[in-house]
């Protein structure tokens, strides 16, 4: 029985040229392009200074701001409302106001006070514009006083020093964060979707209603629809681990076997999701509605652009109830750090109750009598 | 006498205040071609789907090849063949796959699975389409393929909806040829129409107004009895009183 059921549904699924091209080509153009794209150094901030002093050091310190490569400079003048027009007109995003004595503060009273100015709509931007500059600033006052001030008269200050060693990381490549979180993402959006509208489409072509009045069991016809896209999940994931290794170098650090493991368990809840949906709706556009809404949340909730812990309580627990909150913590732990069966089981367990009741939802929720 | 293959005993569906079937009384004989007319929305198709056990009656009860639609539904749907309204094969599968598949999800096996496509496929002079994709055949074809593969697992009795809907009358007079030959096996046919002419074909023709059964009888007997020149007048005698249209 069974049988029939797959080789009728792999038979149409080979027919049907935008799957193929969903499954196939969307992975590779993703995971090529948006890593790259969605990164979170935060470059081009456009800086301007108001430089009321025109000297040589306020020269000096301008250079190595703009040297930095961090900021543009849009915008050098001596009048602070002039600045203040940049910052409306969404022309500048920091700017740096130099005193009229910066230079001779500097050198006879050995200290001098500089303001900053933030457009802080684009919070990242101006957390970070705001940081590179006391960053740089710092640098700038260090060789300031190695230039300016006799070593002697300045008595040695113990300084601590902290050097830290990233691991699982060691450059902070933002990619190799970044990919296997989009990769999770990949899998979840291909499973999701296309077991949702499958269902959904047989009931508007009019199909089902053959399957209806026939003797078909329906847990049957429930597993002949998850296990092709189970297959196609997994033919995704495969895809995305090889331009990950091509494209990234990223090469898993844990067990194969484990990560295939864990997915394989988690498409089962994916596609779960997906055809319980497609057992309430009677149009595609409902099922595409409604798969959109938990993807979205899903996904901003998943902890692939924020980290869980920043978030307030209540997301945390709805971030648990997703499934793909746990894909995206496993991939990384698997990949990245080589975390083992043991470090993973509690996230296992709470995927592998998703997808028993999903799919029993599902099955007892599709009725062939109504 | 033999039991009748189709039993229905005031069968009665409701959709909240309304009643689409109205406790309807009637019972078929095995091998019959049993015509069911009725206008739009006059409760043929819900009264079709409950005996086919695709609807839960709201009272009353049907026997159909033996067994209680309410109770054993997916018995009957082993003993049953179906065509619905909508065309209802799968248009992006070649006539061969859907037979291999509607025949196999009945229960049937590779060798009696191969004879009877190659059968059916003789028999509707298909061969050279056997792998052009249904979608591609023209609706008349597709109609006949259909119901070929509503009977294909031999069911006691085939239920069919409209199947005729928008052919020429030529197809439709192919097609109730093979209602005839299905006939003659001793399948019994239920079919739902709204062409006259082939009300004129079926062994008894009832008519439903309103969610009732108005009349119920030999095609021969209700023009008599309505004083009727055709099936047609007799159709517009009783329809004309219905009170809910489209």
């Amino acid at each position: 029985m069974l049988y029939f059921l797959l080789q009728k549904e792999f038979r149409q699924i080979f027919r049907n040229r935008t799957i193929l091209a969903v499954v196939l080509v969307m992975p590779l153009i993703q995971l090529i392009v948006l890593p790259l794209a969605a990164d979170y150094e935060v470059k081009n901030i456009n800086l301007c200074i108001v430089d009321n002093d025109r000297s040589p050091e306020a020269q000096r310190l301008t250079q190595q701001l703009t040297a930095s490569g961090y900021f543009r400079l849009t915008g050098y003048t001596a009048s602070y409302p002039e600045a203040l027009a940049l910052l409306e007109a969404d022309r500048a995003d920091v700017v740096l106001t130099l005193p009229q004595d910066f230079e001779r503060g500097l050198m006879r009273d050995g200290g001098q006070t500089l303001s900053l100015a933030v457009n802080a709509i684009n919070g990242v931007k101006a957390g970070l514009g705001a940081a590179y500059i006391t960053t740089i600033l710092q640098t700038y006052n260090n060789a300031v006083r190695v230039q300016w001030v006799q070593p002697d008269r300045f008595p040695a200050t113990p300084v601590l020093k902290v050097a830290p060693v990233y691991w699982y990381n060691p450059f902070l490549n933002y990619r190799v964060f970044m990919v296997p979180g989009v990769l999770a993402v990949l899998v979840t959006m291909i499973g999701g979707f296309l077991s949702a509208l499958n269902i959904v489409q047989e009931k508007e072509v009019g199909t089902i209603e053959q399957i209806n009045v026939s003797p078909v069991r329906k847990h049957y016809f429930i597993l002949g629809k998850l296990l092709p896209f189970w297959v196609l999940g997994n033919v995704v994931f495969t895809l995305g681990l090889l331009v990950a290794r091509v494209v990234y170098g990223i090469v898993p650090m844990g067990s194969m076997p484990l990560l295939y493991g864990f997915v394989t368990l988690y498409l089962l809840a994916i596609l779960g999701l997906g055809l319980l949906i497609s057992t309430y709706c009677e149009t595609q556009q409902q099922a595409m509605l409604i798969t959109f809404f938990f993807m979205m949340v899903f996904i901003l909730l998943g902890g692939l652009f924020t980290p869980l812990d920043s978030m307030p309580a209540w997301a945390r627990a709805v971030a648990y109830c997703s499934p793909v909150t746990h894909l995206i913590a496993v991939m990384r732990m698997i990949i990245l750090k080589g975390s083992t069966l043991h470090d993973v089981l509690p996230a296992a367990g709470i995927v592998a109750a998703m997808a028993l009741v999903l799919n029993t939802w599902a099955i007892v929720h599709y009725r062939k009598t109504s | 006498m033999e039991q009748p293959i189709i039993q229905a005993d005031k069968l009665t569906k409701r959709f909240g205040d309304f009643v689409a079937t109205d406790a309807i009384t009637f019972d078929v004989a095995r091998g019959e071609i049993f015509g069911f007319l009725g206008a739009n929305g006059a409760g043929k198709t819900t009264a079709m789907r409950m005996l086919c056990g695709l609807s839960t009656p709201s009272s009353g009860r049907a026997h159909v090849a033996g067994f209680d639609v309410a109770t054993h539904p997916e018995d009957v749907k082993q003993n049953i063949g179906y065509m619905s309204q909508k065309f209802s094969l799968y248009e992006n599968l070649t006539v061969a796959e859907n037979i291999t598949f509607f025949g196999g999800i009945y229960g049937l096996r590779n060798p009696v699975l191969r004879d009877k496509r190659e059968q059916l496929l003789a028999r509707l002079e298909l061969e050279h389409a056997a792998d052009k994709r249904v979608g591609s055949l023209p609706l008349g074809w597709k109609q006949k393929l259909a119901f070929s593969v509503a009977i294909l697992h031999d069911p006691k009795i085939v239920f069919l909806d409209e199947p005729t809907g928008g052919v020429d009358p030529f197809t439709r007079r192919q097609f109730w040829n093979l209602l005839y030959s299905a006939a003659g096996q001793g399948i019994t046919v239920f079919v739902t129409t709204h062409y006259m002419d082939e009300a004129e074909y079926c062994h008894r023709v009832s008519i439903m107004v309103d969610g009732r059964m108005a009349a119920l009888d030999t095609p021969r007997r209700l023009k008599e009895t309505y004083g009727a020149a055709s099936m047609d007048d007799v159709f517009y005698t009783l329809a004309r009183g219905a009170q809910r249209g489209e």
